[in-house]
């Protein structure tokens, strides 16, 4: 990877991880690593319907298991423990045990305690619960139409439609009728999901003497919206503590796990002992309320002749599943960057949520836009296709200019910066795309299969507030901050000690915090610390996700180290009788500027912890501050939603080339090649960047090629473990990712930095299929919706096959002039097979 | 329920503790040894996070019962090395960042291990067949072939 930054003696540097001597030791202290005197162990019992009436619970035979310590049904635990937090306006009910009523299978209607975990499984195999089936919706489009007992919460209404909006940004009509083509696809993104290899857990107790909870978990936000927990369990938000561990990953799903802490907490309280719940693969599949978009799109993008993009008409139907937890926030995600890095004048998005009988959707690397970079990939394909231009041709023609920036879109969102073109190019000169271009011709006329895709996405950074509520009808907690914060001291010694307000879930938080307090005390990072805040000692901390992270803990160390900073200038200028602005730090020490007179930080330290009276009479002892940074750039919508604002400025930019080749015997698909330009502004560490970038991209080959959250239509999760749920293993992956960068800083930031977290899953799905539409093309196959199962591929290639046969059809190596061919969208649908590695 | 006696010995120190028959492997060495850099991914035998070594060999220690390993020799993470005096196959691992949330890494570590003790000069291929029984959701696997490519060589005296 190259970068060209300069000046920095930290940021930039390959610097290996702080995180890393623990984790490979085996003290990486993850939740279900902890124990407690005294604790027990829960298992929950699960629905196996997808929807029902619960009629009546018998617990009695569990309750009679020598080593159970309780057994609590939802409607006992709903007297003590109110309805979970939910960010949708009107808010939609969910318990942390259900009531009443099951939605999805595997929801829990009970919940065992015991001495261990064997016996609160046998236990709770032992409840005996009587159902009354409802029907199933599984569906979404006809979940749009659903009435009486298969409206999933008719308390909200008549129908399964959680949300139906639509949304008008500019002239679009008018722009739709200047076009000389208009191009159409229908699009189906499937519900897969984050599935880190630790799954959600808690470890809760309850103390009765002061009436406060203190809860471990693998969750985030806890400094955000932390105290909605409290609101859960029906204490004052002072009465519950949160302590973070080390989360096993999370790609989003941990973002807010309230369920599991809630019932763990719920369940301490009742048996007065530490309670241990951690999900196992088969819950966290099922439950874990962080499964990811399930979309129906509908699109037409207006252009011109000469290809020059005009406007898009989105209508898309989401399956948000049984319950709504962060809203449609997802689509206010993708409205950051809806028209990508073209410069298309006006777009319109007709949106229908709806509930379904299946798990919930939560966040998963991309929150939504990497579907909204499918669609809009996806588009950019079948435009060059229709006007018969080159891929790359069409996307140079539409890019935003580099002058241009900050750029406006249509929905009113800006742009920082960015270098389109650089990027591509970069690309295209690292995957030899000429070279392979010819390759590919060879290839098909001796009967291979070699396809090379290619995209050009957005990859917007740190999430705003805005995005989880401007959706709405009613906005309800229209929120507006998402700051992040630390607190920094530096001890008599001179050593340095950072707490972040929020947690590791498999990123970099300590490596980043250390090389940009380091670049701005300069000091070694050998002397710098790192810790985690629990709530009792939380600043405000909204916390990765939304690949935030970096920018926000960079602004708001450069905010507390310009407050250090000030104080020890204030302490050298007084000792050494200089000026404070003669001053200067340098490698660890201030000194009067051109002389060698100077301090070290740990004898200015020394001086400022213990010599009060040596020191100017206003200055207060200590070396310390604290700093809380908001969001770098943010504005409120407009109130009839045609502008939303600002809300998610820093934008990074992508482009991804896979080189595949298919083998039309079996579908399967092989890499040759795999090219990934990011451009994630400064960067503060290249080699873990790269991390990001390529385990995002094997992740968005997972959402491309193998991972489904199946549901058949009697509301069955068919792919509940990992034998059918495929995650990419080894073999899966290409040999070598390719990751080069491009450097255009953010004009917001500390340092110029992007985020760049959520890496190549942004660009990676939308890239697949491009590269297999353009392997298949002698076929007349399209991609249009995922993932693309070799079984699935190899039923389309059959068909494609057989079709020529009829039609008599000569092998033609430059594909059919009319497209005739299938797509993989229709043939989605079909019930998983695990026999597809 | 009846408890068997198990003997065994865990990174060079011997346990011996009674146990339920059903007791997996993984739990007893989790929470009965006290040694929790084991995890715990799917016990259904397909994640691989659970791998110790047993006698050597790779195990799923999610699909083996603490009574099987009566007598048996382990080596979990612990044994392989400790922050202060790491084993190459760890500091290779740190300076190619084979690792993320670093849950994978235990078991990627000990089946590298019995790799590199039978095969100190693998292939990249070799590499990528041996740790190919594991799941890592995070890096992707290329740095962590890295890793096992690099720890060979420091095995060898190399840099
Ligand atoms: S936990 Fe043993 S293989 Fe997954
Ligand atoms: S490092 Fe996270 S699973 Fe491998």
């Amino acid at each position: 990877m190259t970068t060209q930054q300069t000046g920095y003696r930290w940021i930039g540097q390959s610097m290996k991880r702080v995180e890393d001597p623990r984790l490979l030791t085996g003290r990486g202290q993850y939740v279900d690593d902890i124990a407690l005197p005294n604790m027990t162990y829960a298992a929950a019992l699960r629905s196996p319907h997808a929807h029902a009436r619960i009629r009546s619970i018998d617990t009695s035979k569990a309750k009679a298991v020598p080593g159970v310590i309780l057994v609590m049904t939802g409607a006992e635990a709903a007297q003590q423990t109110g309805p979970l937090p939910c960010f949708a306006s009107p808010p939609v009910t969910q318990y942390c045990i259900a009531v009443d009523r099951v939605r999805h299978v595997g929801e829990a209607v009970a919940a065992v305690v015991a001495e261990s975990r064997y016996i609160a499984e046998d236990a709770a195999d032992l409840i005996e619960v009587e159902y009354e089936p409802l029907p199933v919706v599984t569906d979404p489009e006809e979940a749009i139409r659903s009435t009486g007992d298969a409206v999933l919460h008719p308390e909200r209404g008549p129908n399964n439609i959680a949300l139906q909006r639509t949304l008008t940004f500019g002239p679009v009509d008018e722009d739709f009728a200047k076009a000389d083509v208009v191009v159409r696809r229908k699009l189906r993104w499937p519900r897969s999901g984050a599935q880190p290899m630790e799954t959600v857990g808690a470890l809760a107790s309850y103390d009765d003497a002061t009436g406060k909870f203190s809860i471990y978990a693998n969750t985030s936000m806890y400094n955000y919206v932390g105290w909605l927990m409290a609101m859960s369990l029906k204490v004052p938000a002072h009465k519950l503590n949160i302590i973070p561990t080390m989360a096993g990953g999370s790609f989003g799903s941990k973002l807010f796990t309230h369920k599991v802490p809630i019932l763990a907490a719920t369940l301490a309280r009742a048996c007065g002992r530490p309670v241990k719940y951690v999900e196992d693969r088969i819950d966290n599949i099922m439950n874990c309320d962080n499964h990811g978009s399930d979309r129906i799109y509908d699109l037409e993008l207006a252009l011109k002749k000469d290809g020059t993009m005009l406007s898009l008409r989105m209508t898309v139907i989401d399956d948000y599943g049984a319950y709504l937890q962060f809203g449609v926030g997802h689509h206010g995600n993708a409205l950051a960057q809806l028209t990508g890095p073209y410069r298309i004048k006006s777009a319109q998005v007709s949106l229908t949520a709806v509930m379904t009988n299946k798990g919930q959707q939560g966040a998963y690397r991309g929150f939504g836009s990497e579907v909204n970079n499918f669609a809009v990939e996806r588009m950019a394909d079948a435009a060059a296709e229709a006007l018969k231009m080159d891929p790359v041709d069409i996307r140079r023609k539409n890019f935003i200019q580099p002058d241009q920036f900050p750029y406006k879109i249509p929905t009113g969102n800006v742009y920082d910066s960015g270098n389109y073109e650089a990027v591509l190019d970069k690309a295209l000169g690292m995957a030899d795309y000429h070279g392979w271009r010819r390759k590919q011709h060879e290839a098909r006329k001796e009967g291979r299969y070699v396809g090379i895709g290619l995209v050009s996405c957005q990859e917007r950074s740190v999430f705003s507030a805005t995005e989880f509520w401007f959706w709405n009808h009613e906005p309800g907690f229209a929120l507006t901050s998402s700051p992040d914060s630390v607190d920094i001291k530096i001890d008599p010694t001179g050593k340095a000690f950072v707490r972040l307000h929020a947690p590791f879930w498999g990123n970099s938080p300590e490596t980043v915090a250390t090389q940009v307090l380091a670049e701005q005390l300069t000091i070694d990072p050998v002397d710098i610390t790192v810790t985690y805040a629990d709530t009792d000692s939380g600043l405000p901390g909204t916390g990765p996700g939304g690949s935030r992270y970096t920018v926000m803990i960079a602004g708001a160390i450069a905010g507390a180290a310009k407050e250090i900073k000030e104080k020890m200038f204030k302490v050298a200028a007084h000792l050494l009788e200089a000026s404070e602005s003669d001053l200067e730090l340098r490698d660890g020490r201030v000194s009067v500027r051109g002389t060698d007179r100077g301090m070290s930080i740990g004898e200015i330290a020394l001086q400022a912890h213990y010599f009060k009276l040596s020191l100017p009479a206003d200055f207060r002892s200590g070396l310390d501050a604290r700093y809380t940074y908001d969001h770098p750039y943010t504005t409120l919508p407009n109130a009839d939603r045609t502008d939303m604002g600002v809300f998610y400025p820093i934008m990074g930019h992508m482009c991804h080339i896979p080189i595949i080749e298919v083998d039309i015997e079996t579908g399967q698909i092989k890499f040759l090649k795999y090219v990934a330009v990011h451009d994630a502004g400064t960067v503060v560490n290249p080699m873990t960047l790269a991390g990001h970038i390529r385990g995002g991209t094997v992740q968005g080959i997972g959402s491309a090629l193998y991972e489904h959250y199946y549901y058949d239509s009697s509301g069955q999760l068919l792919t509940a473990n990992f034998a059918d749920y495929l995650i990419p293993t080894l073999m899966e992956a290409p040999e070598n990712i390719e990751v080069g960068h491009v450097v255009t800083p953010s004009p917001y930031t500390e340092y110029g930095i992007k985020g760049g977290g959520e890496g190549g899953r942004m660009g990676a799905p939308a890239a697949l299929a491009s590269a297999v539409e353009d392997a298949l093309k002698p076929l007349g196959i399209k991609i249009d919706g995922l993932p693309i199962r070799p079984v699935l591929l190899r039923e389309m290639i059959r068909e494609a096959q057989q079709r020529r046969t009829e039609d008599g059809a000569a092998e033609d190596l430059q594909g059919p002039s009319d497209w005739s061919g299938r797509s993989s969208r229709e043939h989605l649908g079909g019930p998983p097979g695990n026999a597809e590695r | 329920m009846e408890q068997e006696k198990v003997t065994v010995t865990v990174n060079g120190l011997r346990y011996e503790r009674l146990v339920e028959p059903r007791r997996l492997l993984c739990d007893f060495i989790r929470q009965d040894l006290g040694l929790p850099g084991t995890h715990v991914g799917c016990e259904h035998g397909v994640c691989g996070m659970c791998t110790v070594l047993v006698n050597g060999q790779t195990a799923r220690s999610c699909l083996m019962f603490a009574v099987q390993a009566d007598g048996a020799s382990i080596t979990t993470v612990e044994g392989v090395g400790t922050p202060s005096k790491m084993h190459p196959l760890q500091q290779a691992f740190w300076e190619k960042h084979g690792l993320q949330c670093g849950f994978c890494t235990p078991a990627m570590l000990v089946t590298a291990l019995e790799l590199l003790n039978h095969n100190p000069t693998p292939s990249r291929d070799e590499i990528r067949e041996a740790i190919s029984s594991n799941l890592c959701r995070c890096t992707g696997y290329q740095t962590i072939v890295d890793s096992v490519e690099h720890a060979a060589t420091l095995m060898r005296g190399g840099v």
